[in-house]
């Protein structure tokens, strides 16, 4: 899993149909030191995530396990919302 | 499957339901001479390592298996703690 920020949402009328009632939002990589990096992508959100906020993207066909999204057309979701991060010092 | 070091733990109290229970750690991927290579990743653990510890870990949909038949939504799992590794 890869760590981002939600940086935006994303509103689309016209959908695949398994897609109606997904929230989709944007979402930027960042390290775990907490710098942004350069890639945004767009994925489902499945805990009710909010601007701002540390998640952990699940990408690939892992994506469809997470709650709701079984035979969906997805390969980002996220799965879950950091509070709090502990790493080795560089 | 990758050679990484564990530099990390994660918490999350809001998660998948099916990720409840396992830990996840920030893993960094290793070259066979044991220097870093390329970024970290967050690994869902399946076999009890800790912090600073050498692991192997197993990317995409595989990484889900080692916690049948719960479907937990990952796409790295650690599966095994390395105790030494040789390359000729």
């Amino acid at each position: 899993m890869i760590l981002g920020r939600v940086v935006g949402t994303v509103v689309a009328t016209r959908k695949d149909e398994r897609l109606v009632g997904a929230k989709l939002l944007v979402v930027r990589t960042i390290d775990p030191y907490g710098k942004d990096e350069a890639n945004h992508l767009v994925a489902v959100d499945t805990v009710d995530a909010g601007l701002n906020d540390r998640v952990l993207v699940v990408s690939g066909s892992s994506a469809r396990m997470a709650q709701g999204l079984k035979d969906t057309p997805v390969d980002a979701a996220i799965v879950g919302v950091v509070d709090e991060l502990e790493i080795e010092k560089r | 499957m990758m050679l990484a070091r564990v530099i990390g733990t994660v918490v999350a109290s809001r998660k998948d339901a099916a990720l409840g229970g396992s830990a996840l750690l920030l893993v960094q991927p290793l070259a066979t001479d044991g220097t870093p290579s390329g970024k970290p990743i967050v690994a869902v653990d399946a076999i009890g390592s800790g912090v600073g510890e050498q692991v192997f870990y197993v990317k995409g949909r595989e990484a889900a298996l080692p916690f049948l038949p719960a479907e937990v939504p990952t796409d790295a799992a650690i599966v095994g703690i390395v105790d030494h590794w040789n390359v000729g």
